[in-house]
């Protein structure tokens, strides 16, 4: 009977599923925060008006290069291979022995990073204009600019697209087992390869994936409506030396006609 | 008294589109200086250029007796001597009212946050919008929204401030509202630099009226000589065209 015997695979093995599971949160987490911020630093760089003339406009063109190339490169290879690479590839050439954690989380927030860092782009095109010119009219440079005004806003309209990223992220680290991180999906192998009952401990897997991913979808759903803020605000009375009434603007105006 | 700013022999294009031409220009401490003219004469342009949104092809702009076209001359300082009020309002969506005018004089000016609010609340009072600190500007009306914008140029205790058609994107009734903030503070002995679509409230209020038109000025002199006693025959055309 195979609902009572995932039952009992369950009651034997769940603190393994769990502990691939808070491993499985603890990399996405890690590695979607992560990859939020390098996202954002990048846009703010690529966003630097270039400069007329002088060593700070090669120096600009140079390092914008080098993020093309990044962004390129960590979304024009999958991540699997990318982990691959990294992990045995750095004791090789740099003689760096990473740590498996350590590498995970590397890895999945520089790749996080190069799909963020083109939401970001976009987020920050999608930004009124408007609004960096009155930002520099009140004499903000370029960081400060982005810093107080345009970032916040980027970030409340790419929290959907962020979050899809974070959705994937628990998804696709599952990948890591290569380099044989004890996620959930590594966790999951090992005890299907103990009991010998692949679809009932897959099923299993399954099922906390997608709790996983429905509990984060929710709380960012909750998080996008707190930066909306309220809809409503409260009118200060008293506050104030002359009352704006429609009266008032309507004599306002008829005196204006004179 | 003497000048502001004075623009010297000032040009812009865009590509080989000349929008202004050999523009000479100042405006006095104290003074209201009108711009008028038809659409695409450049008078926006100018405005740009005075505080740098746009950057000019030629000439120079003295402030203080220094050209801030210079390149060893920091343009943000320069900045916050010009309060900017834009034709879109332009407030930042992210802050509330109170905060839209406080943030630019804590990040930029360094001020304290007591004495940003403090600043700012005084402003907002002139505008007649202390009631809304809390607000978001999704939650204002058009002419509220430039009131608050004309608060927030006013807290950073600008030298001159430039309003850009500050009243063309407004309801007519809006128009009103905006408008008699700014006679208020016209009168108050603010330096002004308006350009404008209001022919009643350039004659009002402004001591100098300059007429441009392509990219040259074409005529400036007292409200009284622009438009009782116009000398060029294209201000008189624009003029009786305007005139309703």
């Amino acid at each position: 009977m195979t609902w009572g015997l995932i039952l009992d695979i369950f009651k034997t093995y769940w603190p393994m599923f769990l502990r691939g599971a808070g491993m499985t949160l603890f990399i996405s987490v890690i590695g979607t925060v992560v990859g939020t911020i390098i996202g954002l630093l990048i846009g703010t760089i690529r966003t630097i008006p270039t400069p007329d003339r002088g060593p700070n406009k090669i120096l600009l063109k140079l390092v914008n290069y080098i993020l093309t190339a990044y962004v390129e490169f960590f979304r024009g290879t999958p991540m699997i291979v990318q982990a691959s690479v990294i992990y045995y590839g750095a004791p090789l050439f740099l003689g760096i022995d990473m740590d498996r954690i350590f590498a995970a989380l590397f890895i999945v927030s520089i790749n996080t990073g190069a799909y963020i860092a083109e939401i970001v782009r976009g987020g920050i095109i999608s930004v009124d204009k408007g609004q960096f010119e009155a930002a520099h009219a009140i004499g903000m440079n370029h960081v400060k600019t982005m810093l107080h005004v345009v970032l916040p806003q980027v970030i409340r309209n790419i929290l959907p697209a962020v979050g899809n990223e974070f959705v994937v992220n628990i998804k696709d680290t599952s990948v890591l087992n290569v380099i044989s991180v004890t996620e959930l999906f590594f966790q999951s192998k090992s005890i299907a390869g103990n009991n010998f009952r692949y679809f009932e401990t897959y099923f299993i897997t399954s099922i906390i994936y997608l709790i996983m991913t429905i509990t984060v979808t929710r709380i960012l759903r909750i998080l996008e409506r707190k930066l909306d803020g309220p809809d409503n605000f409260t009118v200060i009375p008293g506050n104030q030396m002359q009352v704006q009434k429609p009266e008032d603007a309507v004599k306002r105006r008829d005196a204006l006609k004179q | 008294m003497g000048n502001v700013i004075e623009v010297q022999h000032l040009k812009k294009s865009f590509g080989s589109n000349e929008i202004l031409k050999d523009i000479d220009f100042s405006v006095k401490k104290g003074e209201v200086v009108c711009i008028i003219g038809p659409s695409g004469s450049g008078k926006s342009t100018l405005l740009r250029c005075i505080n740098l949104l746009e950057k000019p092809s030629g000439g120079s702009i003295i402030y203080n007796g220094q050209n801030i076209l210079d390149h060893k001359h920091n343009i943000y300082d320069y900045r916050t001597k010009l309060g900017m009020v834009f034709q879109q309002f332009n407030l930042f969506n992210n802050h509330d009212v109170l905060s839209n005018c406080v943030v630019g004089q804590t990040k930029v000016l360094k001020r304290s946050v007591k004495e940003a609010e403090e600043v700012a609340m005084k402003y907002l009072n002139v505008v007649g919008m202390s009631q809304y600190i809390k607000a978001k500007p999704r939650q204002l009306s058009g002419g509220m929204k430039q009131r608050v914008a004309i608060a927030r140029a006013l807290s950073m205790e600008p030298d001159v401030m430039l309003f850009d058609e500050p009243t063309s994107a407004l309801d007519p009734e809006m128009v009103g509202e905006v408008l008699s903030v700014m006679k208020k503070l016209a009168k108050s002995g603010l330096t002004m630099l308006v350009v404008t679509h209001e022919m009643q409230f350039a004659k009002e209020v402004s001591d100098r009226v300059v007429f441009m038109d392509q990219g040259v000025i074409v005529e400036e002199g007292t409200p009284e000589q622009i438009f009782d006693n116009p000398k060029q025959e294209r201000t008189k055309e624009f003029l009786s065209r305007v005139a309703r």
